[in-house]
Order: structure tokens, then C-alpha cells, then sequence
């Protein structure tokens, strides 16, 4: 067992022995305990995560990074469908686990000061240990079903996160909230394991008598073992396009060419599992549709919003994409899907980021606008881009999250921007914070100069993204492309509209509260002052590594590109127009924001307060909290009291426990009127019962 | 066949009934006041019997007294639960006699009696000695129900069960005459021989209404509610007990044994007396709020449940019979016991709410119950579900899915009576407290309850090896 092993078993385990300890101990160990112990495991686990993914970019490893998995015990063993317990690394999930460790650390130190005053801390540490675990599970898995584990595994914790303010109402049924739309994601994502098990047999002719998949056809694969709920089973299968036959199905087909009827059309069996593995990722990283649960998500303390919200759980979606990119290279429609949904989410969460005063869910709707850049990203083909993507916006995102912490922190709780302004001279270092991660997320930096790599994180990766939907030829490529710019526009637009309202003009916050405001203590700034260098270098230092000359070497095939996608390659011939449209779409929603904000101050509001139809159908988010609440949870709380009070009630409680237990009553009133008391009724009963029985066999004889 | 093997192989009965004469001797010239002494003597010679019995078991069967009396595995086994139980029913009784003024040299030596009379009838190889055993059982059982002749509940109990007794037992007789009639014999063996005839099988109808009456299952049922309400509780833990897994072994073993070959005959006649004694015994018992009649009901009901293993034949249902039985007297002993802890200022109190609060009163008290009560009810993983799952396998294995269907049914129906106890220990709250409980019914409750759970349930397999000779033989 080398070095890397060891790191990465450190990376997997220490935050679950972490989250064990805290959790089942924290009577003994108390709080300060518990807040050392995860924070000093989560950093260790931050480490060895450095350790596996700072070589891979410069090391001598970055040529041939080495891919492999490492195995700690078998977990399902059931004819086809094999599941063990693994970490496997290669790069995707190197740079997942980079990811999510730093940023937990981060997160957990910064709330060793944020959470200060709460009673329960201990808990809220084993939590966020908990959730780390969890998706460390889901990146490292080598298989859908741990995959799976390591998804459920974080909802859960987003759950317990989201409702840690257990006492409010709000935030409980955030939390409900939040894990039912998860369930509608998740049972797509089920249902698409399902389909995959199916479809991925080996054929009869392979099958050797015993019913094990013979040798040949493993080499085929390029697997030891089949098992079809594996991911280089499935993804040597593609690769190889080889002969598979679906259960029940009478010949063998290559995989690429598998249909099934549903919805009378026939549908080929990638599409299906695509699209519905698509499903289980929209539910988790917000999409379109389903994204109504992450705005209100934030119910949950600040660091959790940062960590779970922002930076890690809700991009396992676009994770999950990139990790199945065999299956998306292969299809068609189910990509377009993608590309579309992408698309939509990025433009439409950036409309309602203008309209909203409650500072974090303006980061939330931005949150989700830039996993919409990601989706389409991936689904136009660059996995690379949306990986990048994710990468940068890990830190810049997670910087918003925790300043916008630090000033609900020095204003007691006040979340509310119009009952802000003016904090600039109260809190400088958070402002410049803030600065710093607005600049990223706009993707601020100096374009069109070959070689000089000169920008904020977001520059980097955002614009890689546009430009690779310009370069693309997909049919919905243009959409997405106008899509992305018009909500750079806006993204520049709300991110300093935010700026303007919090830090400056005149205050609106009430004397008390404004004149205590103050900097946050030390220990939360370090994480900033951390997370803000990855917000300015992360896109520079590593854009040759994820999606530049060395990205070959560094994906590794990890990531896998059909023949003929060559978009990323392709990007780099697109005019200069579209290399300056980004910067003039942030300049132009920067420009509109201090117009609106600074020289006319008060004009937001007035719009505002004027309630016009566009400002209402913003603010309120376009009506899909109404529009769900009347489809579906009327819609169901209708059929539920159908079933309750007909179907339950009056059918089967009438009939059968009341009307039983009315009957038992009744049958017993009777035996015991039976029960006279006078002797010669009893022994009238004996007789009639010896007659009866005697005249029972008596016929049954003359029957018989 | 020598004298000596004879008295060797009836040696549990020739122990009681020595005894029993010699200790009648003892107390005609000692009186009352050897009564203690003799209560206690007693119950050892009931256990010494118990232990004989037992040892027979492994013996090979053996045919005494030319065929009117002969062992098997199957009633040397019944024998021996039979007296033990019956001791441990003397030895709790104790207290309840010294205060209820039934203090007097007659009460142990009738329940050696009704021992010796259960002893022979599940002894008999023959229908004279068959008749002999059940009524010497019945005339003790009279008595001993009137046993406080002073009181007009005993009185009337005893009267009623002195009459219907004496209706059940012409309905056998009866039955026994036509049955040598068309058979030509008494003798079981030579019955089984008999040619087919309808006189027979009527004498066989009413021979199972006889057995039906002493094993009150129903529609011969009726008198079991007023008896033990109005018995002393002592007597009535005994009834409830010994002779009633006497008189289903019995009722097995005559079938079994004597009638074997006509089981078409008699199978859906026991099958229709189990199916109505189950629903009987869990609806009768609902309305309830006595506990000695609700224990009655429930009785009834269990008859039920031991009659599908005699319904379901010698082939499945032999061990089944005694694994439910052994299992249900035992618990029932316990239950009792817990009736003879219910006094309060010295009086007796009988209803279900004087069990209110008891879990806060007596906190071992009420688990033991609580458990007895579960495992009466037929609850995992208590032995009672053992006991059920036997019965209930062995009607599976004989077609008669409808029996088990109904003996499910029934179990449903009769947890809601079995609840209100468990409700009333420890849901209510608490009335005036009890009195302090006996010595010997605080032993009994405890031995019924350990031997309920956790002994049977992890011995369980080893009964049901020591009940399958039938099977296996």
C-alpha cells in the first residue's frame, strides 16, 4: 500500500470517524471537544487530500496520473449486480475530494466562531463531519449503488442541516421541503440504476455453464469481475460497444443500440438511463423544475449554506454527469436534455437573483444560475469546462457564502438587505471579501490575451464555458450560448446590486444594530482571507491542468470524449467578439446596478414598492412555489383526503376494523345472553349439540 | 404377565392412590389439624408421581391388568405435566385455603384423587377403565367446586357441574355401551379391529361429546364459565390446569388409539368443535370483566387451539398436542396464581379493574403477568407462540387450512380481551393497593413465568424431540 492509498483512506475515514465520535460521544467530550476533534480530523483529511491532488497538477504524476481503486470489502454480491465498498482514484474524484475537504475544513473552522453561542454545537459539528463522510462516499465510489449511498447520505445530512434550528417552523419545513423535492430527483436516479442493471447483461453465447460471465468477454470490457451496476463495466461495455442482452430480451445487442419501447415509442437504453440518472442530478443540484428547495435550503446556518449549499452537495449532479460522460458521449437526446436544462436554470435563477432582499437567497439563486453553466457545459460535451467550473466556483461561492455570514454574524442575525447599507467603514475586511468573490463569480479578468493569464477564478472558468457553447454545433448550442450571456448580465447585475445595498449609501439598519456592527473575529476571517485565494489563483494556476494544453494528462481518461467532440479544442477559433462578450456583460450589469443603486439610490425601491407585474413575477420567483403548492400539494392533500376519508375511513376502517370490533361486540352481547345461567338451558344445549353432531354425521354419511 | 410387572408399570397411580388411602386414615383420626401437614405431603407425592411418570416415558409401551391399562410415550408424558402441574397448584394454594376457611384434611387428598382419576384415564387401554378414570376425576372435581358449601356461589357451582357432569357422562356411557355393542369388545385395541358399522360410529359421536364435556370444549362448554366464577380460586386453578390437559390428551388418545382407523369419521367432527371453541372462547370473553370468567373463555379458546393438533391426526398432531398444552397449563398455573394475589383487606377481588395501577403497585407482579398473559395470547417470543406455531404447522400439514385460518382469526379477537388485562396493569391508574402476596403463589407465579420465557423459548426445540415419538415411533 503506497502513499496514495493511505492519503486517501485518511480522506475517506477521518471525517467518519470524525462524525462517529462527535456524534455518539459528545456528552463526554463536550463541545469544545467535539468542535476539536472533527475540525482536526477534517483538516487532516483536507491534507491528505492535498497530498493526492497538488501532484496531479504539477507533480512528475501529471503524465499518466495513476488510476486505480482501491477495494475495502464486498458489499452486494448477487449474480450480476456486484457492489463493494472502494475509493477510487482517479482524477474526478482527486479533484471531488480536493474540493470537498478543503472547503469543509474551511467551513468547519469558520464555524467554530459563527456557531459560538449555540447550545447545540457538538451536534451541528457532527453534522457537517457526517455530511463530509457522506460525500467523500459518493465521489470515491467505483459503483451507482455506494454512488447512491454516499447520495442518500447527503441528503440526509442537508436535512438534519437545514432543520439544525429545529424550533423554528420555517426552517423544519425547509427541510421537508428540501428532502422531498430530493426524493423526486432521487427516484429518477433510482429508477435509472434499475434500467442500467437491466439493460447491462452479458449475453447467452458468453455465459459460461455455470452461469458466470466467461473470460472473453470480461476482456472485452476490459473488467476482472462483471457486475453491472459498475462503472468501468458499463463504461468498457460502451467503450467496446459490446453485445449485450437485456433480461428477457431473446437475441444480443450492442449496447449502443439497445431500444425499448416506452411510451409506445421505441427509446434507445442509454437515452433512458441518461435521462433518468439526469433526473436523480437535477433533483440534487437544483435544476430547473426542481430547484425550489435550495433557495429555501437556507434556513439552515450560514456555513452549512456554504458548504452543502454552494460549494459541494448540490455540484454531485454535475459530478455525477461527468462521472457517467461514457453514457452522455453516446446520446443524443438525453444530452440535449441536459444542455437545455442547463441553459434555462442559468438565465431564469439569475432573473430572480434581482429581485430578491433576503442576502442569501440572492447567493442561493446564484448558486443555482451557475450550476445551470455547468449542466450545459456537460452537455454540450465539455465535462472538462463544467469540472473547472465547479472547481472554481467551490471557493468563490463558498467566499460569498461566509462573508454574507460574517455580516448577518456583525448585525445579529439580520438577513434582510434593505435593512442594510453603509457597512463598508464598519466591516472593511468582510466588504473586500465580498469584493473579491463578486469579482470571481462575474468573471472579471483581462480577455483575448493569448498566453497571460491575468483574472479572477470565475474568468477562467465561465468563459471557457461560453465560449465553448459558441464553438459547439449542437442545435441547442446557440441557446445556450445567448442564454449564458444575458445571465452574465444579470449575474454582475444582482452580485453588485447586492454590494451596493449591504455596504453602501446611507444605512437603513436601525442605530443600535449599525452602530455595534464590526468585523467578524479572527477565526472566521482566516477561512475568508483562504477561500479569497482561491477566488483570485484558482483559475489561473489551474487552467492548463483542467481544460488547457495538459488536460489530456491530467483528466487521464477519467473523463471520457467520444471520437468526435473535439469542442474543447475547437473554443479557441471563435471570433474575438465573443472572447470580449463576457467582459462587456459584466461591465454593462455593473454599470446598470450602480445607476439603479448608486447615483439614483432609493430607484430600486421604488420599483420595488410600485409592485409592478415584472418586479412581482421576479420577487416571487415565477410563481413556482404557488404553482407547485397548487398542483401538487393541493393536488395530493386532495387525493390523500379521497383515500383517508372514503377510501380508508368509510372502506376499510368501516368494514374492517369499527365494523369487525361492532361485530365482535355484538357476536359477544349475544354469547354471553346465550349464558342464562339456568341449569336446564344448559343442558338443553349439551343435548341439541350431541343431536346435531350425531344428525351432522348421520347425513354426511347418507351424502357420502 | 406377572402381578409385580403390572403394579411396576401403574407404579405413578399405585404411589397416589396408596397415599391417598393412608393419608384418608391419618385425617379421619387426626382431623383438621393435619391438614397442613398433609397438603404438603401431598404435593410431594404429586411431584414423586410427576417424576415416575417422566421416567416412563423413555420406557417402551406396555399393556397392564390384561388390557385395561397400558403406557405410551404420549400419556406417560401428559401424566407426568399432569401431576406436576397439579402439585404446583397445591403448593400455591396454600394461603387462599387458610383464609377462606377451607383448612380441612379432604382438599389435598381430593386433589390426589382427581390427580389418580386423570392418571387412569390417560392409563386406560379400555373403555371400562377409561369410564373409571373420568369419573373418579369428575366426582373429586364436584366437590372440590363445592368446596365452600357455606358459600351459595360454590354451592351453585358445584351443583351445576354435578348435574351436567353426571348428562356428560350418560352421553358417554352411552356411547361406550353402543361402541361394545357393534365392536364386540372394550378393549381399544380390539375396537380398532371392529368391522365398520353405524352403530359404532354413533357410539363414537357420543363417546366425543362425553370427552367434549370434561375437555369443555365447546358446544359442551356451557357449565366452564359459572364453575370457575363461582369455584374457590385454588380449585379453579386446578381445574383450569391438570384435568384439562388431561382431558385433551384423552380425548386424543381414545381417537387416536380406539378409532384410528375411522379418523374420516371423527377428524371434521373434532375439526368443527375446535373451530367453534376458538371463536367461542375469543368472542364470549370480550365482554368480560371478571377475571376469573375471562379466564374460563379463554380456556375454552386454547382447547380450541390443542383440539387442531387432534384434529390434524396421530401422524401431526401427537407432539403438537402436548408441546400446546404443556406450554398453556404452565402459563395458566402462573395466571391463576396471579388471581389468588388478588386480595385486598383480606377479601378476595375478581374483576379486571382491580388490576389497575398493579405495574406501579407491584412491579414484578405485573411483568410476570404481563409476560404469562403475552405468551397466553400467543405473542413472539414467548413460549405461548411456540406453542401456537406447532398446532397451527400440524393443521397446515393435515389440509386444514380453513382451521388454521380460523384459529388465526380467533387469536386476533381474543387479543382484544388479553389487551385490556396488559391495559389495566399498566395503563390505568393505580387502585387501593393489594395485599401482600403468599410465599407459594409468589414461587409459582415466578417458576410459571421463567419456565414461560426464557426456559421453553430456548428449550423449545427439546420439547418438541421429547413430544415427536409418535412421528418417530
Amino acid at each position: 500500500m503506497g502513499w496514495q492509498e493511505i492519503a486517501a483512506l485518511i480522506v475517506v475515514f477521518a471525517p467518519g470517524v470524525a462524525a462517529a465520535v462527535a456524534g455518539l460521544g459528545q456528552r463526554v467530550l463536550g463541545d469544545r471537544g467535539a468542535m476539536a476533534i472533527t475540525t482536526g480530523l477534517v483538516l487532516a483529511a483536507a491534507g491528505a487530500a492535498a497530498s493526492l491532488f497538488f501532484p496531479l497538477v504539477f507533480g512528475t504524476h501529471a503524465e499518466g496520473a495513476h488510476h486505480e481503486t482501491l477495494v475495502l470489502a464486498t458489499w452486494i454480491d448477487v449474480g450480476p449486480i456486484v457492489a463493494d465498498w472502494a475509493i477510487r482514484m482517479d482524477t474526478l474524484s482527486i479533484v471531488m475530494m480536493f474540493v470537498v475537504t478543503s472547503v469543509s475544513a474551511l467551513v468547519h473552522i469558520y464555524s467554530i466562531s459563527y456557531m459560538e453561542e449555540d447550545p447545540h454545537r457538538a451536534r451541528f459539528f457532527a453534522y457537517l463531519s457526517l455530511f463530509t463522510f457522506a460525500m467523500l462516499m459518493l465521489v470515491t465510489a467505483d459503483n451507482f449503488i455506494q454512488l447512491f449511498f454516499g447520495w442518500e447520505g447527503v441528503g440526509l445530512a442537508s436535512y438534519l442541516l437545514i432543520g439544525f434550528w429545529y424550533k423554528k417552523p420555517s426552517a423544519n419545513s425547509a427541510a421537508i421541503k428540501a428532502f422531498v423535492v430530493n426524493r423526486v430527483g432521487d427516484f429518477g436516479f433510482a429508477l435509472g440504476i434499475m434500467a442500467l442493471a437491466f439493460m447491462l447483461r452479458a449475453p447467452d453465447q458468453f455465459l459460461n455453464p455455470d452461469g458466470s460471465v466467461g473470460a472473453d468477454y470480461l476482456a472485452l470490457l476490459g473488467v476482472d469481475k462483471f457486475s453491472s451496476v459498475k462503472f468501468d463495466t458499463l463504461f468498457g461495455a460502451i467503450r467496446a460497444d459490446a453485445l449485450v442482452q437485456p433480461f428477457g430480451a431473446a437475441t444480443a445487442v450492442p449496447i449502443q443500440s439497445v431500444t425499448f419501447e416506452f411510451l409506445g415509442q421505441y427509446v434507445y437504453g442509454l437515452e433512458i438511463v441518461g435521462f433518468l440518472l439526469f433526473i436523480g442530478a437535477m433533483g440534487k443540484s437544483a435544476q430547473f423544475l426542481l430547484h425550489t428547495w435550495l433557495p429555501d435550503a437556507m434556513e439552515g446556518p450560514t456555513p452549512v449554506s456554504a458548504l452543502i449549499h454552494a460549494a459541494t452537495m448540490v455540484t454531485a449532479g454535475v459530478f455525477l454527469v461527468c462521472r457517467c460522460s461514457p453514457v452522455y458521449e453516446h446520446t443524443v437526446v438525453a444530452a440535449d436534455i441536459i444542455t437545455v436544462i442547463g441553459a434555462v436554470t442559468c438565465f431564469f435563477a439569475a432573473t430572480i437573483g434581482l429581485a430578491q432582499n433576503d442576502i442569501k437567497r440572492v447567493i442561493a439563486y446564484s448558486t443555482c444560475s451557475q450550476l445551470g453553466y455547468m449542466f450545459f457545459a456537460a452537455g454540450l460535451g465539455a465535462y472538462e469546462a463544467a469540472m473547472f467550473h465547479l472547481f472554481t466556483h467551490a471557493f468563490f461561492k463558498a467566499l460569498l457564502f461566509l462573508s454574507a455570514g460574517a455580516v448577518i454574524h456583525g448585525l445579529h442575525h439580520e438577513q434582510d438587505m434593505r435593512n442594510m447599507g453603509g457597512l463598508r467603514t464598519k466591516m472593511p475586511i468582510t466588504w473586500g471579501m465580498m469584493v473579491i468573490g463578486t469579482l470571481a463569480l462575474t468573471g472579471v479578468g483581462l480577455p483575448a490575451v493569448e498566453g497571460l493569464h491575468l483574472g479572477f477564478a470565475g474568468f477562467f472558468s465561465k468563459d471557457a464555458i461560453i465560449e465553448t457553447a459558441y464553438a459547439s454545433h449542437d442545435t441547442f448550442a446557440p441557446l445556450a450560448f445567448w442564454l449564458s450571456i444575458g445571465a452574465a448580465v444579470l449575474t454582475s447585475f444582482y452580485s453588485w446590486r447586492l454590494i451596493l445595498m449591504t455596504f453602501h449609501g446611507r444605512t437603513r439598519a436601525d442605530h443600535h444594530t449599525f452602530d455595534h456592527a464590526h468585523d467578524a473575529p479572527v477565526v472566521m476571517l482566516i477561512p475568508l482571507g483562504l477561500l479569497a485565494v482561491g477566488a483570485v489563483f484558482a483559475g489561473g494556476v489551474f487552467y492548463d491542468a483542467f481544460v488547457e494544453h495538459h488536460n489530456e494528462a491530467f483528466w487521464a481518461g477519467s473523463i471520457y470524449r467520444g471520437e468526435d467532440n473535439h469542442v474543447l479544442h475547437e473554443r479557441h477559433y471563435v471570433p474575438l467578439w465573443v472572447l470580449l462578450a463576457p467582459a462587456a456583460a459584466w461591465v454593462s450589469g455593473l454599470l446598470a446596478a450602480l445607476y439603479f443603486y448608486g447615483l439614483r439610490a432609493g430607484l430600486g425601491a421604488r420599483i420595488a414598492a410600485s409592485g409592478g407585474p415584472l418586479h412581482s413575477f421576479l420577487s416571487r420567483k415565477w410563481y413556482f412555489d404557488e404553482l407547485y403548492n397548487f398542483v401538487f400539494v393541493r393536488g395530493a392533500a386532495l387525493l390523500g383526503d379521497l383515500f383517508w376519508k372514503v377510501g380508508d375511513r368509510a372502506v376499510i376502517d368501516g368494514l374492517g376494523p369499527d365494523g369487525l370490533t361492532a361485530a365482535a361486540k355484538a357476536g359477544a352481547g349475544g354469547l354471553s345472553r346465550l349464558h342464562t345461567g339456568y341449569l336446564f338451558h344448559y343442558a338443553l344445549v349439551i343435548l341439541l349439540s350431541a343431536v346435531a353432531i350425531g344428525a351432522f354425521i348421520l347425513f354426511g354419511q347418507g351424502r357420502g | 404377565m406377572t402381578l409385580i410387572s403390572d403394579l411396576q408399570i401403574a407404579a405413578p397411580e399405585i404411589l397416589l392412590s396408596g397415599f391417598a388411602l393412608v393419608a384418608l386414615l391419618v385425617g379421619a383420626f387426626a382431623g383438621d389439624g393435619s391438614s397442613r401437614f398433609l397438603r404438603a405431603f401431598s404435593t410431594v407425592v404429586l411431584a414423586l408421581a410427576s417424576l415416575l411418570a417422566f421416567r416412563q416415558v423413555a420406557l417402551p409401551p406396555e399393556a397392564a391388568f390384561g388390557g385395561l391399562y397400558q403406557t405410551s410415550e404420549f400419556t406417560s408424558f401428559a401424566k407426568g405435566v399432569v401431576y406436576a402441574i397439579g402439585a404446583g397448584a397445591l403448593f400455591m394454594s396454600g394461603g387462599a385455603v387458610r383464609r377462606d376457611g377451607m383448612e380441612r384434611y379432604e382438599f389435598p387428598l381430593l386433589m390426589i384423587f382427581a390427580s389418580f382419576g386423570a392418571g387412569v384415564m390417560l392409563s386406560a387401554g379400555d373403555l371400562m377403565s377409561l369410564y373409571m378414570g373420568v369419573e373418579c376425576l369428575s366426582l373429586s372435581s364436584y366437590v372440590l367446586a363445592a368446596f365452600l358449601r357455606d358459600d351459595l356461589r360454590s354451592s351453585e357451582a358445584g351443583l351445576k357441574y354435578f348435574v351436567l357432569g353426571a348428562l356428560a357422562s350418560g352421553l358417554l356411557l352411552y356411547g361406550a355401551s353402543l361402541v361394545y355393542g357393534f365392536a364386540g369388545s372394550t378393549r381399544f385395541d380390539q375396537i380398532a379391529d371392529a368391522p365398520y358399522s353405524i352403530g359404532l360410529v354413533f357410539g363414537l359421536v357420543l363417546m366425543i361429546c362425553g370427552l367434549a364435556f370434561k375437555a369443555s370444549a365447546a358446544p359442551f362448554h356451557i357449565w366452564t364459565p359459572d364453575v370457575y366464577e363461582g369455584g374457590p380460586s385454588p380449585v379453579v386453578a386446578f381445574f383450569a390446569t391438570a384435568p384439562k390437559i388431561a382431558a385433551v390428551v384423552v380425548f386424543a388418545n381414545v381417537l387416536f388409539s380406539a378409532f384410528g382407523v375411522m379418523e374420516d369419521q371423527w377428524a371434521l367432527i373434532v375439526a368443527v368443535l375446535a373451530a367453534a371453541s376458538m371463536l367461542i372462547g375469543a368472542f364470549g370473553a370480550l365482554n368480560q370483566n371478571n377475571i376469573k370468567r375471562l379466564l374460563a373463555y379463554s380456556s375454552i379458546g386454547n382447547v380450541g387451539f390443542a383440539l387442531i393438533g387432534v384434529a390434524a391426526g396421530e401422524t401431526f398432531g401427537t407432539s403438537s398436542i402436548l408441546v400446546y398444552m404443556t406450554i398453556y397449563v404452565v402459563a395458566t398455573l402462573g395466571l391463576f396464581g396471579g388471581v389468588l394475589a388478588m386480595r385486598r383487606d383480606g377479601k378476595n377481588v375478581e374483576l379486571i379493574s382491580d388490576l389497575n395501577g398493579l405495574s406501579r403497585m407491584k412491579p414484578a407482579l405485573a411483568i410476570a403477568l404481563t409476560a404469562l398473559v403475552f405468551s397466553v395470547a400467543g405473542i413472539p417470543p414467548l413460549a405461548g407462540f411456540f406453542g401456537k406455531l406447532m398446532v397451527f404447522r400440524a393443521g397446515l400439514q393435515a389440509d386444514l387450512l380453513w382451521l388454521v385460518i380460523v384459529g388465526v382469526i380467533s387469536s386476533v379477537v381474543s387479543l382484544g380481551y388479553y389487551l385490556r388485562i396488559i391495559w389495566a396493569i399498566w395503563g390505568k391508574e393505580p387502585a387501593a393497593a393489594l395485599d401482600p402476596v403468599d410465599f407459594g403463589v409468589g414461587v409459582t407465579v415466578v417458576a410459571s413465568t421463567v419456565i414461560t420465557f426464557p426456559v421453553l423459548v430456548i428449550w423449545i426445540g427439546g420439547l418438541i424431540n421429547a413430544t415427536s415419538f409418535a412421528a418417530a415411533g
